[in-house]
């Protein structure tokens, strides 16, 4: 293997999958843009653009959750119920009740934290802990409300509607998002040793650094990333529901993945994330332009996850 | 008392049993009214189905190297939807189970190119083939009568001496299993490749085909589970396929298998489904609602997973 | 029974340079083998010492002591520049007093670029600016040794080639933070590395000689051992045997005649039963390739394969076993082969069996029908040949874990003969097996090659190879060398191992 890469290096190939990596969730999403701009012409306006950005606060979120447990090569399959909880927890107590709803957040992502020990000491699989923990979050949301209602205080929905000038807040935060994280994870030198553990954890472990506290931060990051979407949701929908957030689970899986995450080796790309979370929004929105019938979307978002993983393996034959 | 912990050193599944029978004890004080009798059809009647779905997963895992086949919900949705429908037409029940058996198999060999030819890393190739799947189910959900034949829900629901004709259909295809893995050159191959698949493929086995065959057999499962599911519910829904993922999972975990794989239980799957069945059963009897029984669930998992040895290489 | 040996034995006139590090009787177990025997090293400061012995030495158990990363089963490791013997010597404390590895599996992140991994090594590497301050280090190292380098050090790793990553391996334990450097230990350094380059950092040894440093190295490259080295530790079988200064009394055929050990004495052709069977098919056929002679087998022969670990014999071993499975271009196999693994844990038992089933599962085909196994014709399979290899275990339904490392190898060697294979091989499968099963085994090699089987022994000791009727030596994954059976003489085996030229 490591022969035929460095064979590739020498020659750079056209398709060598660092470039793909980039270049695909860029220009997909531009794609898409094009497709619905010529589709739908009004939404090409600073209003058009709210709308079809509305939900993508909660989404933006849950992919960077996604994208901390990717650095070290693990997976998340709990995000989804997580949010739910955290957005039942906010439309319980965050009204009424202001202290309790902050311990309660923040005992929450340290949860994460403690999950992500966890996983390291026993040294487990995260897609059984994860899965495991899915069920937790999930009774925990349904025992905080058992059925959609409470609400959401008005500050909340006024910040998730805010209206900034010029570029819809949404686009705004994405760029501020993807800049904070490529520079925590990508630019640090701590973020560095982080991508390290995903790489090579023996190496990185021989040099002195403890796996167990990597895990831990990075755990305890996405859980911070977690409350961010299940917050930025409840001011979207105004309500508490136990199930609202599933979808998130395979959305930010996707999107992660489409913008650039290898699946091991530690290798992420927090800007191309963050495009990947703009596909997986646009390409419900794409649907529903194009008169198809959102029955489709699950397959659509599977299809171009997997159609990317495909690319990639077939960039790497080429590359041969 | 050393010999007992030797032996169950190797058959860890009688864990299982043993805290099946404990909730069994449990739960005498709380049963007014309806007997122990009933409780035990009930769970044993619910307990097939984790079991059913339970074997494909197990055999999925017990492959090793992150195998885990996360297109469990899909398949059982869509052979749901699908075999219902063609339950009442000419065909009937028995093209009812060709329609799953074939939607399984499609599912199986699907997972297999993904991962074998494409080489996606099989919880992603497996999570997004599941997506598609489900989205099918959506689709075809649409207009289609999600309501069984009598004769077909008549089978899934008849019983034999107060045993469902379906657990004895399972207790003798897990047997089967039992004996696959034992007996065949296929199971040894899929227990050999969860141990090392380096030795595997340096012996000489047939490891890739194994592998591919392995998912053909869980997507069948999942499938039977989701046409049997919804005939003996009376209808298919779309959200049938959803906890069954972590069930299927958690038979397998809690019933011994390692989840390193190289090893697997179809006893334990036993043992498993009714200890998870009956925590249900007992949660629902002290009508505790259903957000305790999610919680209960997901603890009972992740304590197994802390308290079970890490396998050492 | 050795005599302390010091670096500098007899220098009584110049107050000697204080050592950075002292190794007192040092000794190291692994179970009943005994991979380094009352060791006594003292490294003093500005020398460049290299360590020779063939494989088994106890060279890498040495430098794994020295670096932290093992510890001793018995005596002392101190390190006089700064005594803090409450700490027990640890991978923090060798780096702590200046010592540096590079061994030759590389720890390196593929997923990172080459200044972030010399972050990796460096906790004082942090705050604004770092990027540029570990980008300015590795690519001042980088100069430094490997002047006219094409490494960007924005590139990732994992796109580099094997040579380009050993060398930002090695320029990477050369960059300096907190702690300074005074020992660097090289384990092969040069094995990756192109010519050019290999010069650059042999010259480069010296410079940092003079600067105070100090260097320990492992190489087969005998020329490089004679033209860079102040001192030369010969190792034996676990033992310093020597330690030599340089001086021009020192030549290649010295230090191939030292490395020779009794235990490796190759016993005479007479000693052992010629084999007498009718030759002439050959079953393996391997075109020779570049420098490379050609290598071939016939039915019945059996073959040695010797060298350095590491040298690519492996490779050909892997190479024939697919090239019997199906057609590959340069390798001719005829017939059936069947692979014994050296890494018994790794690739060769599987753990959670029983001796019986890891027995049969290479012979699965000749007790089945229709892909089911017949139950008690295995149990037949499985007790004949545990009676065969005489394998000793309770009862074959015991589990392989429990068994001795020789009993698992034999069940091993079962597992590859049981399926009649026409031609076996062997990846060194003899490592920690005890003696008298070695001598069993070594029996029955003779015979089943009687029986016309042909063997392919890889094998690191080289008083196995009196057991194989020719031997091919192979250097970096080239024949360099084939010697009959009455031809074949240790020093010939050394000789063709290390490189000369």
């Amino acid at each position: 293997m490591s022969k035929h890469t460095s064979m590739a290096l020498r020659r750079p190939s056209r398709l060598s999958p660092d470039r793909l990596r980039v270049v695909v969730p860029i220009l997909a999403l531009l794609a898409m843009l094009v497709a619905t701009g010529f589709l739908q012409p009004r939404v090409m306006s600073y209003f058009g653009f709210t709308l079809l950005l509305r939900y993508s606060l909660p989404l933006l979120f849950a992919t960077m959750a996604q994208l901390c447990i990717l650095v070290v090569g693990d997976i998340d399959l709990g995000i989804g119920p997580f949010v739910s909880l955290v957005n039942c927890i906010v439309a319980s107590w965050l009204a009424d009740q202001p202290w309790l709803c902050g311990i309660a957040l923040v005992g929450a992502i340290f949860a994460y934290a403690a999950m992500g020990a966890f996983i390291q000491y026993r040294r487990l699989p995260s897609i059984v802990v994860t899965l495991g923990f899915s069920f937790i979050w999930l009774g925990a949301a349904l025992l905080v409300r058992p059925t959609p209602g409470g609400t959401v205080p008005d500050w909340l929905i006024a910040a998730t509607g805010f209206r900034t000038p010029l570029v819809p807040m949404p686009a705004l935060l994405a760029i501020v998002v993807a800049f904070i994280a490529h520079h925590l994870i990508m630019r640090t030198a701590y973020g560095t040793v982080l991508r390290g553990i995903g790489s090579n954890a023996a190496a990185v472990e021989r040099a002195g650094w403890s796996l167990l506290v990597g895990r831990a931060l990075l755990y305890g990051a996405a859980g911070f990333c977690g409350v961010l979407a299940g917050l930025t949701l409840s001011g979207l929908n105004t309500t508490g529901d136990p199930w609202v957030g599933a979808q998130y689970t395979l959305l930010s899986i996707a999107g992660a993945i489409i913008g650039g995450a290898e699946f091991s080796g530690g290798i992420v790309s927090p800007i191309g994330a963050v495009f990947g979370a703009m596909i997986m929004l646009l390409s419900s929105s794409l649907l529903s332009f194009l008169n198809i019938s959102t029955d489709w979307q699950l397959s659509l978002q599977g299809g171009l996850l997997t159609l990317v993983l495909a690319l990639r393996t077939l960039s790497v034959w080429v590359g041969k | 008392m050393s010999s007992f912990r030797r032996w169950t050193a190797t058959h860890s599944w009688i864990w299982s049993f043993l805290g099946a029978g404990a909730l069994m004890i449990v739960m005498l004080p709380f049963l007014r009214g309806q007997g122990i009798e009933q409780v035990g059809q009930v769970a044993i009647q619910f307990a097939t189905f984790y079991v059913m779905v339970g074997l494909g997963q197990m055999l999925v895992i017990a492959l090793g190297s992150g195998n885990i086949d996360l297109s469990v919900p899909g398949t059982i949705t869509l052979a749901g939807f699908v075999g219902l429908s063609v339950s009442s037409g000419a065909t009937g029940t028995l093209g009812a189970c060709g329609a799953a058996v074939a939607i399984g198999i499609g599912a199986g060999i699907g997972n297999a190119v993904l991962i074998q030819v494409l080489q996606i890393p099989p919880m992603i190739a497996t999570l997004s083939s599941g997506f598609v799947l489900q989205s099918l189910a959506i689709a075809f959900s649409r207009g289609a009568s999600a309501v069984p034949s009598p004769l077909l829900q008549a089978i899934s629901v008849h019983r034999f001496a107060g045993v469902p004709d379906l657990a004895i259909i399972l207790i003798l295809a897990s047997l089967t299993v039992g004996l696959v893995l034992r007996q065949t050159r296929f199971g040894r191959t899929v227990l050999a490749s969860g141990q090392s698949i380096r030795a595997a493929r340096l012996t000489g086995l047939s490891v890739n085909s194994t592998i591919a065959i392995v998912y053909i057999l869980s997507g069948i499962f999942a499938a039977l589970t989701g046409l049997f599911l919804a005939a003996s519910v009376g209808g298919a829904s779309l959200d049938m396929g959803q906890e069954y993922l972590l069930f299927s999972i958690a038979v397998v975990v809690l019933g011994g298998t390692a989840i390193s794989g190289g090893e697997a239980s179809p006893t334990g799957v036993w043992g498993a489904a009714l200890l998870l069945v009956l925590s249900v059963t007992l949660l629902n009897i002290l009508g505790v609602g259903a957000g305790v029984r999610f919680l209960a669930t997901g603890i009972i998992i992740v304590g197994v997973l802390g308290v079970t040895k890490p396998r050492e290489d | 029974m050795n005599e302390p040996l010091t670096i500098f034995p007899n220098t009584p006139a110049a107050q000697p340079p204080p050592a950075i590090v002292d190794m007192i009787g040092v000794s190291k177990h692994f179970g009943a083998v005994k991979a380094l025997n009352d060791a006594t090293l003292s490294i003093a400061q500005g020398r460049m010492i290299s360590i020779l012995g063939h494989n088994g030495a106890g060279k890498s158990t040495l430098i794994r002591i020295l670096a932290g990363l093992m510890k001793p089963s018995s005596g002392q490791v101190s390190v006089p520049v700064r005594s803090r013997d409450s700490e027990p010597f640890g991978p923090r404390q060798a780096r702590a007093v200046g010592i540096r590895c590079v061994f030759q599996e590389l720890s390196l992140c593929d997923g990172l670029t080459v200044y972030e991994n010399t972050k990796i090594i460096h906790p004082k590497l942090r705050g604004i600016g770092w990027q540029n301050k570990s980008r300015s280090l590795i690519r001042a190292a980088l100069d430094d040794i490997f002047p006219g380098h094409d490494i960007d050090a924005n590139q990732l790793v994992g796109r580099l080639s094997i040579g380009r990553r050993q060398m930002v391996e090695i320029a990477r334990a050369f960059t300096v933070t907190d702690a300074p450097i005074r020992l660097v230990i090289l384990d092969e350094p040069t094995s990756s590395l192109d010519v050019t380059a290999a010069d650059q950092l042999m010259k480069f040894t010296r410079l940092i000689r003079d600067r105070g440093m100090s260097c320990l190295f492992i190489s087969h490259r005998l020329r490089e051992v004679l033209e860079y080295t102040d001192d030369i530790v010969v190792m034996q079988d676990g033992r310093i045997v020597d330690n030599l200064p340089m001086s021009s009394a020192v030549s290649e055929s010295i230090l191939v005649e030292k490395m020779g050990s009794v235990e490796n004495k190759i016993p005479d052709a007479a000693d052992t039963v010629a084999s007498d069977k009718k030759r002439g098919d050959r079953v393996v056929d391997i075109v020779a390739n570049g420098a490379s002679k050609s290598l071939h087998a016939t039915k019945g022969e059996v073959i040695g394969l010797a060298g350095l670990a590491g040298q690519g014999q492996r490779e050909l071993l892997l190479q024939v076993l697919a090239a019997s499975r199906r057609t590959m271009p340069g390798h001719k196999v005829i017939g059936r082969a069947s692979y014994v693994a050296g890494d018994r844990q790794g690739e060769g038992v599987f753990p959670l069996w029983t001796v019986a089933d890891n027995l049969s599962i290479g012979a699965l085909l000749r007790v089945s029908r229709a892909g089911v196994i017949n139950l008690s014709r295995e149990r037949a399979l499985v007790a004949r040949w545990c009676a065969d290899l005489s394998i000793r275990t309770p009862r074959a339904k015991h589990p392989i874990r429990a068994l001795s490392g020789g009993n698992q190898q034999k069940v091993l060697i079962a597992r590859a003969l049981a399926d009649d294979p026409d031609i076996v091989l062997f990846d060194d499968p003899m490592r920690g097996v005890d003696f008298n099963t070695k001598a069993e085994l070594y029996g029955l090699v003779r015979r089943m090659a009687n029986a016309g089987c042909t063997f392919l022994w890889y094998t690191t000791e080289i008083a196995e190879l009196s057991n194989c009727d020719r031997v091919y030596v192979l250097r970096s994954g080239m024949v360099t060398d084939e010697i009959t059976r009455d031809a074949l003489t240790e020093e010939r085996v050394i000789s063709a191992s290390f490189d000369r030229a």
